[in-house]
């Protein structure tokens, strides 16, 4: 198992650097590092001297990828890959072009993003699995067609509208929580994270109860339930015994992947909702064309969803002995 | 039974989340601790970059370090027109004229003879500096934290983590060592360019300390204190402890301006040796982020993702509320804290709020004291009284809010760019194409679809305020509007078609080629809140049949389009740096294209007698002679229609009932100082507004359980009957 | 020739989309295997229904991909405004442009206005329309008259319905089966194919449409937006741009996703490492990021390149398809990962071996056995991802990297409206026409795709 982890991970390097090398060709060819240093100098009075000593600064007044005037090995070293993209495997994500330690930025974002990504994520699937159970408990009946119905219609309805309504009914017209904001402490936390949360959970409520559902109802068809029902266990406990218990496994292995990418946030939820995350600090950073902070982002982003690859392997292995690692 | 007890807990849950509403707001986003305290609270829309007073450059960088740093210089708080006076100073100087030889010359003397101006600035003894650790001493009378060690470091992250702090008096040392700090090589100053042109001597000490910092760097990119003491700067000297002069090339009246921004505020040498310790900028403890002045307020928590707090300084120096103004502030009772100690707030709270939805709901909630005017909210916000005044709505009136509206001194232009082979160029033939257009994009429908009415369309270059300004008929633009009876009104669009025709597009067909005219307008605007400004655009050219096509791409390829001249029509601004005409004016000047030479006149508009006009009046002081020189200006600058000239916007700002002293300036920045409020007012109608109704999730909780309960019924007794048979 | 056809990037792919949705057709009529699950999925009357809407919008989608220049009037040039059929069908809507903002079914402007009375008084107060009920002596009637149109219009539809429906019964009903009787068969819904849901839902749309129709000549039947253009008119344009997003994303991703997949599947070994290698690569790259990046070059692009883009509509076109081409980047590798856990199973199969026992070459054997064996993966795969894709688009402009902001489209219509929620009074009727098209479309699409799923998913084929 430790060998197999072990070797997953060394496979994730070269997935890493070919990231690198793909975000680093997207960014340049997108904008010179003249550009950077315009957009980071402001809009008055910018002098050409003022470009190249900002650029100096910050390693961007090198050549791209090889740097044919510099002697032997550093023809590859001096150069602005080298220099700003290797550095992230060994976490040194250097300094923003603003001049701030990303490092501890992210450190710092990290927690209002998983404020809000955890609880998110927890009562969502608290409530898919239960309206899903709801559906699957009473199949067959009004209930559920009209469940069904009214999930597709959930899921029709594009995720602004959720953010928009939700803001306008819940905070202007009904004064229940605070518009937007955050803060971490104690119940200040709590009301700002109400909304947001409520509306993540419910705008992907039509897609996941639906999915469920399916789960459920396939579970329902075996055979082994059938025997159950037949020894003459209740309906509930039939459903909530075994039923709940199997079509769990792959709820969970489903969801494992993105458990990592908690911490990264929503880029949606954090900008209408003023939370000051990793998602909008990523959004700022396309805007402000930050380059340092973007490659950050998505290294981390890429790394995390490798780590979640991989845990979604070893929860097969958990939750089904059977499966067996090579 | 067990149903009963169920439904009876039930019930007890609805009751006490429908009687909570006596509880207070819900929706309060502070703690609920800080209600009643004297606190403002006001909101930021971007994080400030750079918060060091010789990097900081733009509006929202100067809200906060204008209340920290305090330049010798500042703006009369209530007079009209902006009137210089002393802050830290004892009194505003009055510059000395020398000759070449360093010879003194006669105020009177002509600009031309003038070699150089001295300043000798003289401040007010016993002001100090708010505390800081940089000042701390130990018991060896050693600065506590002058040389730390990475293990001193650890686990320190803000300057709050630094118990010790300590003051100094402020003395004038410390100002020249700001005006060092303006060529300093890392610091990368956005004023340097400009005043390298004028204090003596600056050019040459960029390269001194260039290489100074080279030496004491050695290589190493971070930690590095250059002790500006050590190198002299002929243009800032200190006379003695509290005295300091500045000299400069010819004459250049406007310096004193630049002496009121944080610029010029004073820099201990303490702070810059305290914050250029090795280790520190990896934790983002540097000046750029934690300011050190002697201002009424101090950054106490400096969270730009979330919240800015500045609290009052302890040790800030006996100033006064001013004790006079201009006429009709006795009336607003903006005189009636006459000579009352300043400040009056003890703590200001900015949080983050990049949307304007929750911004303005916030305001209207009471949560925020003071909001610029959306302009989607407008018409719930404002109504225009007969005389075609502003007043606030009704509906804000039994609120209590107040509106407080300023022109401010800044345009906002759509510019041609003169290179440009249709539009540019200075043929009659490309002149009276520019005046069509001008005519046909009708600025008067823009300022009320998009603004509101919050704007003034543009005659010329000059914003009212600023000398050279002339209302009324005295200031028309005589090719874009006619003066019918006092009144100004924009020519019809048969004259537009007219000009077009004169310049050979009949109908927009060029008469040469046969082709249909195609206009281009570059525009960094790529969002889609900007699609319906783009289509208003595109409709104004279609009057005159020419078809407008949008080149949209991103700020920097847009920036780089204009430096490269490869633009047509750009829409573009300008804010006043101070009231001076000087300042607008430059934007035409030759010399100061945007193409070749990186200047600020976007539409690299080149005209020889403007700019001989301009090298006059630039040196000027005010009066008749240089009124008579900007009307020359103007008239060639309006025939030549270089620009659109676009719109002065009108700035309105609320102010909530509790919210006292506020007057409109637009050129001074530390104003929270003069803000006074009463929190006991403002927390009760913070909670008569906002009421918590709960009850519609009530009503959709029992519309739930109830469409759950029959199904529940139905299936027990399906099983029941499963059972029994 | 007083046109001149101009056909734009996206109008071809669509042209190309639309034949081989039409080849497809006629293949699958031919065969039995790929005829009984379309007929299981024409069996159920709510995909029917969803299909008759899908119809509707793809008609006005095709409608608004027929573009032409027209000829200048006394002039041998051809104007530079590029416009579309449906533009031209829809031309009094677009004449009929107001100042600013107003709401739905009003003679009198949202906002007042000052205005300037002769004697130099002014005075704020709402003025009337331009155009939206204009014909109206007073405002005030417009309640009374609106209703009369109603009644009219209705009227008109119905009318026309019930001879379509008589129409379609003659040619539908058995042999020699009496008229009447063949009404009463319908309308007890007494057919394997669900006419009866078919025509009701063509009725409903007609009537709005004859609605619709006939009001909006009269008055802003959805209000006009901020520069007062129709909201109607901006839903419907919208139409084209969302269907774009939806189907050819796929289309173009579809080559890709498919033979990478079953290469990796079927020939193992390095090309499975490589083309492993690079869909997990692009898939670990955060998708938004990806799109910001791409988006943003292309404009680099058009900036450095202004003479290839000299009009609106070809600058527009060229984003959307690059923003359809970037997207499938994004979006094809799980497809591919499907694909290549198929083409493993299927190379142990028995005719597979059996074929390359015979000496078939690679090739024959992917094109011939693998790929046929697979296309119920692609079509599932097809319309399940549609609407996510429609969705995907308001998403990504509110971002900032959607389509071109002077193209009509539901995410711009709502980015805008973000703003004017906060009016006041409140400008609902963008945001409110932007979520009824929207969501009709994809309820349509969500609906149709789940009864092609469960005609086509083996696994729930039993």
């Amino acid at each position: 198992m430790i060998a197999y982890i072990i070797r997953r991970l060394l496979y994730a390097i070269p997935i890493l650097i070919g990231v690198n090398l793909i975000t680093f060709a997207l960014f340049f060819f997108v904008n010179s590092p003249d550009d950077m240093a315009r957009i980071h100098l402001g809009v008055k009075r910018v002098t050409p001297e003022a470009i190249a000593k900002w650029k100096a600064d910050r390693g961007y007044d090198k050549p791209l990828v090889y740097n044919t005037d510099a002697p032997g090995l550093a023809k590859a070293t001096d150069t602005i890959f080298y220099r700003h993209s290797l550095k992230l495997f060994v976490l040194d994500f250097g300094r923003s072009d603003e001049g701030r330690d990303i490092y501890y930025d992210i450190t710092n974002r990290m927690w209002p993003s998983l404020a809000i990504a955890l609880p998110t994520f927890l009562v969502g699937i608290l409530v898919y699995v239960t309206f899903a159970l709801l559906l699957a408990f009473f199949r067959g009946s009004y209930l559920d067609a009209g469940g069904v119905v009214v999930c597709v219609v959930l899921m029709s309805i594009s995720t602004l509208f959720y953010v928009i309504g939700g803001q306008y009914l819940v905070s202007k017209l009904l004064h229940l929580v605070p518009i937007s904001g955050y803060d971490d402490s104690g119940w200040l936390a709590f009301k700002f994270l109400t909304l947001p949360v409520a509306v993540g959970v419910v705008s992907a409520i039509g897609a996941n109860t639906r999915l469920y559902r399916t789960f459920f109802l396939e579970e329902i068809g075996k055979d082994y339930v059938r025997t159950a029902r037949a020894k003459g266990l209740s309906e509930a406990r039939v459903l909530f015994r075994h039923v709940l218990q199997n079509a769990m496994i792959p709820i969970l292995t489903g969801v494992v992947v993105v458990i990592p990418l908690l911490f990264i946030g929503s880029l949606i939820m954090e900008s209408f909702f003023g939370i000051p995350g990793l998602g909008s600090y990523t959004i700022d950073a396309i805007h402000s064309q930050d380059f340092a902070i973007v490659r950050a982002m998505v290294f981390l982003g890429s790394v995390l969803y490798i780590v979640g690859l991989i845990l979604t392997d070893l929860s097969y292995t958990l939750v089904d002995p059977r499966v067996r690692l090579e | 039974m067990k149903y009963g007890v169920r439904a009876r807990q039930f019930l007890a849950v609805v009751l006490v989340v429908t009687a909570v509403p006596a509880m207070a707001a819900w929706n309060n986003p502070y703690p609920a601790a800080d209600t009643g305290k004297n606190i403002l609270y006001s909101a930021f829309r971007e994080r400030p970059k750079h918060l060091d007073p010789a990097r900081a450059y733009s509006s929202n960088e100067y809200e906060f370090i204008a209340q920290i740093y305090e330049p010798p210089f500042q703006y009369h708080y209530l007079k009209r027109p902006y009137t210089l006076v002393p802050l830290t100073a004892t009194a505003v100087p009055e510059p000395k004229f020398l000759d070449r030889q360093g010879k003194p010359l006669p105020r009177n003397a002509p600009a031309s003879a003038i070699a150089y101006s001295v300043y000798e600035i003289r401040i007010r003894p016993g002001i100090r500096y708010q505390p800081h650790p940089a000042f701390a001493h130990d018991d060896k009378s050693e600065y506590r934290y002058h040389a730390l060690t990475e293990r001193d470091l650890a686990g320190r992250y803000t300057v709050a983590d630094f118990p010790h702090t300590d003051t100094r008096e402020l003395i004038a040392a410390d100002y020249v060592y700001q005006i060092k700090r303006l060529a300093h090589p890392r610091l990368h100053s956005p004023v340097q360019s400009v005043m390298n042109d004028y204090i003596v001597g600056l050019r040459d000490y960029a390269k001194t300390l260039k290489q100074a910092h080279d030496k004491v760097a050695g290589g190493r990119e971070e930690g590095v204190f250059l002790d500006l003491r050590n190198y002299p700067l002929a243009g800032a000297q200190e006379v003695d402890r509290y005295t300091y002069r500045v000299t400069i090339h010819g004459k250049y009246p406007q310096l004193l301006y630049w002496m009121a921004m944080p610029f010029f505020a004073p820099m201990p040498w303490e702070a810059d040796r305290f914050f250029s310790q090795p280790g520190m900028a990896a934790k983002n403890l540097t000046l750029d982020w934690y300011p050190v002045g002697t201002g009424a307020y101090m950054l106490m928590e400096n969270n730009p993702n979330r919240r800015m707090v500045l609290e009052r300084n302890p040790n800030y120096h006996d100033e006064r509320y001013p004790a006079e103004g201009e006429a009709g502030d006795v009336e607003k009772g903006l005189l009636r804290d006459a000579g009352e100690p300043l400040p009056f707030v003890d703590k200001v709270v900015f949080s983050l709020e990049k949307e304007s939805i929750p911004y303005w709901a916030k305001f209207l909630q009471g949560y925020y004291d003071r909001s610029g005017v959306l302009a989607e909210s407008f018409d719930q916000a404002i109504k225009f009284t007969g005389s075609g005044d502003t007043d606030v709505s009704d509906e804000m009136k039994e609120k209590g809010i107040r509106l407080l509206t300023s022109i401010a001194p800044s345009t906002y232009y759509m510019g041609f760019n003169m290179l440009d082979p249709v539009v540019g160029g200075y043929t009659e033939r490309a002149r009276k194409l520019r005046q069509a257009v001008s005519i046909a994009v009708d600025y008067e429908e823009q300022i009320s679809i998009f603004r509101n009415g919050r704007g003034i369309p543009a005659q010329g270059i000059l914003p009212p305020g600023i000398f050279g300004y002339e209302e009324g008929c005295a200031g028309v633009n005589p090719y874009i509007y006619d003066c019918v009876n006092g009144q100004l009104r924009r020519k019809p669009i048969e004259a537009a078609r007219k000009l077009l025709a004169e310049a050979g597009y009949p109908n927009g067909v060029d008469e040469k080629s046969g082709k249909p005219l195609l206009l281009y307008f570059d525009t960094p605007a790529i969002g889609p809140e900007e699609k319906a400004q783009l289509d208003w655009t595109r409709k104004q050219f279609a009057k005159l049949n020419i078809q407008l096509v949008v080149r949209a791409t991103d700020y920097n390829r847009f920036q780089e389009k204009m430096r490269k001249g490869d633009a047509q029509i750009f829409i573009w601004g300008w804010n006043a740096d101070y009231p001076d005409p000087e300042n607008f004016l430059f934007l035409l000047y030759g010399p100061n294209a945007r193409v070749g030479h990186d200047g600020e006149n976007t539409a690299n508009y080149q005209n020889t007698e403007f700019d001989r006009l301009f090298e006059r009046v630039k040196n000027m002081d005010n009066g008749p002679e240089r009124l008579f020189l900007i009307r020359q200006a103007m008239a060639i600058a309006r025939r030549d229609a270089p620009w659109l000239w676009g719109v002065h916007p009108k700035q309105f700002l609320l102010e909530h009932v509790w919210v006292a002293n506020a007057k409109p300036h637009n050129m001074a920045n530390n104003t929270l100082k003069y803000l006074r409020v009463d929190p006991a007012l403002r927390a009760g109608q913070r909670e008569a507004w906002n009421r918590p109704v709960a009850w519609p999730f009530v009503v959709v909780a029992v519309l739930l359980v109830g469409g759950v309960v029959p199904a529940f019924i139905a299936w027990r007794r399906r099983e029941k009957k499963g059972a029994t048979e | 020739m007083p046109i001149q056809p101009v056909f734009l990037w996206t109008d071809v792919l669509i042209y190309v989309l639309l034949a081989a949705a039409v080849g497809f057709g006629l293949y699958a009529s031919r065969h039995e295997h790929l005829r009984t699950p379309w007929r299981q999925v024409a069996r159920r009357p709510m995909a029917m229904a969803a299909a008759v809407v899908l119809a509707a919008y793809v008609g006005t989608g095709l409608l608004d991909s027929i573009h032409f220049r027209e000829r200048l009037p006394d002039q041998t040039q051809y104007s530079a405004e590029v416009q579309s059929v449906l533009d031209r069908l829809l031309h009094p809507l677009r004449a009929r442009v107001e100042t600013t903002y107003s709401a739905p079914f009003a003679a009198t402007a949202y906002a007042k206005e000052t205005v300037e009375h002769p004697d130099g008084r002014r005075t704020r107060e709402y003025p009337r329309l331009r155009y939206g009920g204009a014909h109206l002596v007073d405002a005030a009637g417009a309640t009374r008259d609106i209703a009369l149109r109603v009644v009219t219009a209705s009227a008109t539809a119905l009318l026309a319905w019930a001879a379509l429906t008589a129409m379609f019964v003659l040619a539908w009903r058995e042999k020699g089966q009496a008229f009447p009787l063949a009404v009463r068969r319908l309308a007890r819904g007494d057919s394997p194919v669900p006419w009866r849901t078919v025509l009701v839902t063509v009725g409903v749309l007609i009537l709005l449409v004859a609605n619709a129709g006939h009001l909006s000549l009269y008055y802003h039947v959805l209000g006009t937006d901020q520069v007062g253009q129709d909201v109607l008119l901006k839903s419907l344009k919208s139409v084209r741009t969302g269907l774009v997003i939806g189907t050819l994303t796929t289309l173009v991703m579809l080559p890709f996703a498919v033979l990478f997949g079953l290469m990796a599947g079927y020939f193992r070994g390095w090309v499975d490492d490589v083309i492993q290698y690079t869909y997990t690569t692009l898939s670990s790259i955060p998708g938004v990021l990806l799109i910001a990046a791409a988006i943003l070059s292309l404009q680099v692009y058009m900036a450095n390149h202004p003479e290839s883009f000299d009009n609106v509509v070809a600058r527009a076109d060229t984003r959307l398809l690059f923003l359809c081409v970037i997207l499938g980047v994004t979006s094809w590798t799980s497809l591919c990962r499907l694909l290549r856990g198929e083409a493993l199973k299927l190379r142990e199969a028995d005719y597979v071996q059996a074929a390359q026992a015979l000496g078939a070459s690679h090739g024959w054997v992917l094109a011939r056995h693998l790929f046929p064996n697979v296309m119920h993966v692609v079509l599932i795969t097809v319309v399940l991802d549609f609407s996510g894709l429609v969705l995907a688009e308001a998403v990504l402009s509110y971002v900032g990297v959607g389509v071109d902001p002077s193209m009509d489209s539901w995410g711009n219509m709502i980015n805008s409206a973000r703003l004017e929620m906060a009016r006041e009074p409140m400008v609902w009727w963008s945001l409110a026409a932007a979520f009824l098209f929207m969501f009709a479309l994809v309820l349509a699409a969500n609906m149709f795709a789940d009864a092609v799923r469960d005609a086509f998913d083996p696994r729930l084929r039993k």
